[in-house]
């Protein structure tokens, strides 16, 4: 099973043919995710390390039957690369795109979400199912499979608590990076509620930070919806204070999206909170192993 | 971490001007002169305003109200310089007078939970909104904006209507206002747009008599007249130079200088190097970066600071590669001298072979560890 990728995953890129987009799609291609197309506007015809490239999506799917796409087009054309994913009829869209415009990421959002397709990011790694499939920029090798599902809005503190459970010998189901941006598709709600009906997840890692109010939702949802354990952990306790920004953003969210706010929210909730990567990991493990029968 | 720019209340009017929402009419001055010419020109009682991208001015006594040109000279002079709450001031908004009966406050804003923006006004403003919030939630009116349909005439009188607006001559004013605001919020690509106060004069005109206005850095591609209103100078000295070298920097109080790769990380260093009882100096993320440029830079950067002691490499090799960062650090180090002790965690992709090649060079002042943890006590033991 695993969660967003897996084996059932046909990859189309976005971008194929860019510097980038090239790079990652032959990684992700020799993990073994099966990318079946590109599409890059005018160079249809051509092929990237044996994958044939068209020159819109539409064409792609109809002849390879994709039904995921990795964006990796820049920040001016990704919004414009999603919508025609979506009206493709694409039913998970991938965004590791940096620098789109929040407005843009505003209006894509809203059109995406009545229409049931799974946005992640932008401006995020990318999502593995360790064994299955892997799209987007996550170094596979630091991560096994098992059985934690991992979420994060950061890239790199993923790779490192990844690295940390695997080394404690904890394999994961499925690793999200859902982007730090204002506005991303996927939210840990989202995220949450998919590991929770995952039959290969059995405990799910969240990894925070500063900003927003997400992992109040988050916690919440925690405690309402889910019979998986969650540990989770949180960045910038001792960050600089963000700039100002009026009032406003404190007043929507009813919090001041500080490290130790969040924290306090999802303790209040029941979800143990790991100081440091180390011992979120520490705490991961244990309560694994005393997830194990026998 | 997405970035914005803040603009100067000024520059937030400027634009409010463009997009249709009465402010004052007002000049800037950077000098007394400036500001004693800026006040004969406007005639009449005129404020001077510092500018600074920091709230609580009046209160530190950055505005003050002239009768005379000699007086918003004598007034410039106490304010320029002055620091507010480390923001110094360099520059002044001189604007007409305006007579106050009522305060109001009006801000669009990005709901980052609802993913819509989100429109606030209140007839309690001209104080601190957050309380207002908290004390009188039903005297604040909300109105989400679908994105996709855009602002809607009934939003603008839903608003008035909630916020128990009764003058009709005002409803008229503030529902232009409110109108032309998601115009400015949409077209230059705001992430805030607040007037705090909207005013009514005793005549009944409704005006901006402040601006926040913040736009989103990753849309300034479409808006380069706003990339350049931002102000390079209010940055710190090495946050500057930062820039110029194009390394996210960001200066902090203690000891402990930081490189780290990819902003989550770096945060997470910062309560680490904490929890074992440092402080760090600053911080620069090398981002997906790590090659010798990218080190150099960011070590120049991290050592022109006189404040720090000691620094602390800490690296995650993702798409990184760990050798290539080692290789960094000592192409680094020969190009230029560096008296502080270094520690460096390499771990990820490419780790041990980073790991030997540091071992195999060297160099007396660096330091290698394995773990964060162990990486971070060793270089604020040495950062004493």
């Amino acid at each position: 099973m695993a969660i967003i990728v897996d084996r059932e995953t046909r990859l189309l890129v976005q971008g194929l043919t860019g510097r980038e987009g090239s790079f990652h799609a032959t990684r992700n291609k020799a993990y073994g995710t099966n990318v079946v197309a590109g599409v890059t506007p005018g160079k249809g015809g051509e092929e990237v390390e044996g994958v044939p490239v068209f020159d819109t999506v539409e064409a792609a799917v109809a002849e390879t039957g994709a039904n995921t796409a990795m964006v990796f087009v820049p920040a001016r054309f990704a919004a414009d690369a999603i919508y025609e994913a979506v009206a493709a009829g694409i039913e998970t869209v991938i965004c590791i795109t940096e620098g789109i415009p929040a407005h843009d990421m505003l209006r894509v959002y809203n059109h995406v979400r009545p229409r049931g397709v799974t946005l992640v990011g932008p401006n995020c790694p990318g999502v593995l199912s360790p064994g299955k499939s892997n799209v987007g920029i996550i170094p596979a090798e630091i991560f096994r499979e098992g059985t934690v599902g991992l979420v994060s809005r950061s890239g790199t503190l993923t790779y490192q608590i990844g690295h940390e459970l695997t080394q404690l010998g904890i394999g994961q189901s499925s690793i999200v990076g859902i982007g730090g941006d204002p506005v991303v598709g996927s939210s840990f709600v989202d995220v949450l509620e998919r590991f929770e009906a995952d039959p290969e997840t059995e405990l799910v890692v969240m990894v925070g930070e500063i900003g927003g109010a997400e992992e109040e939702k988050a916690a919440a949802f925690i405690e309402a919806e889910m019979s998986k354990p969650v540990v989770a952990y949180i960045a910038g306790f001792t960050a600089p204070p963000g700039k100002t920004m009026g009032h406003a953003g404190a007043i929507i969210s009813g919090t001041a999206g500080t490290a130790r706010a969040k924290k306090e929210a999802l303790e209040a909730h029941g979800v143990r909170v790991g100081t440091n990567p180390t011992e979120v990991a520490r705490l991961a493990a244990e309560v694994a192993r005393a997830g194990t029968p026998g | 971490m997405a970035a914005a720019v803040d603009l100067y209340e000024y520059q937030g009017k400027q634009l409010f001007a463009r997009a249709g929402i009465p402010v004052s009419e007002g000049r800037v001055a950077e000098t007394p002169a400036e500001a004693r010419t800026a006040a004969e020109e406007l005639g009449g009682q005129v404020v001077v305003k510092a500018q600074v991208l920091v709230g609580g001015r009046g209160k530190a006594g950055g505005i003050k109200l002239a009768d005379s040109p000699d007086e918003a000279e004598a007034y410039a002079s106490d304010i320029l310089g002055m620091d507010i709450r480390g923001h110094v001031v360099r520059r002044l908004w001189l604007e007409r007078a305006s007579e106050i009966a009522k305060e109001y406050y009006l801000s669009i804003t990005f709901d980052r939970g609802e993913k819509k923006p989100l429109f606030m006004l209140t007839t309690q403003g001209g104080v601190d909104i957050e309380e207002v919030a908290a004390e009188s939630p039903e005297a604040l009116a909300k109105l989400h904006v679908d994105p996709l349909v855009g602002f809607q005439p009934w939003q603008a009188r839903w608003l008035c209507f909630t916020a128990a607006i009764e003058d009709v001559g005002e409803q008229k004013q503030v529902a232009a206002i409110v109108e032309n605001l998601y115009g400015a919020f949409v077209d230059f690509d705001a992430m805030l747009c607040e007037v705090n106060p909207l005013i009514v004069t005793p005549e009944g005109e409704v005006k901006a008599l402040d601006s926040k206005f913040t736009v989103d850095d990753n849309a300034l591609y479409r808006h380069p007249e706003v990339g350049e209103m931002r102000d390079v100078e209010a940055a710190d000295p090495q946050e500057r130079l930062a820039r110029e070298k194009d390394v996210t920097y960001v200066k902090l109080d203690g000891e402990v200088g930081i490189l780290g790769n990819g902003a989550g990380l770096v945060m997470s260093t910062l309560d680490v190097i904490d929890q074992v009882g440092g402080r760090p100096a600053n911080f620069c993320d090398l981002g997906g970066g790590g090659d010798a440029e990218g080190v150099v830079a960011a070590l120049e950067v991290i050592t022109t600071d006189p404040q720090v002691k000691a620094i602390l490499f800490n690296i995650f090799g993702g798409i990184t590669r760990c050798d290539e960062v080692a290789r960094g650090i000592l192409e680094a180090l020969e190009r230029m001298t560096i008296e502080h002790p270094i520690v460096v965690r390499l771990d990820g992709t490419n780790a041990e072979e980073g790991r030997r090649l540091l071992a195999e060079a060297s160099p007396a002042n660096l330091h290698v560890e394995e773990t964060m943890l162990s990486a971070a006590e060793r270089v604020v033991e040495l950062s004493r």
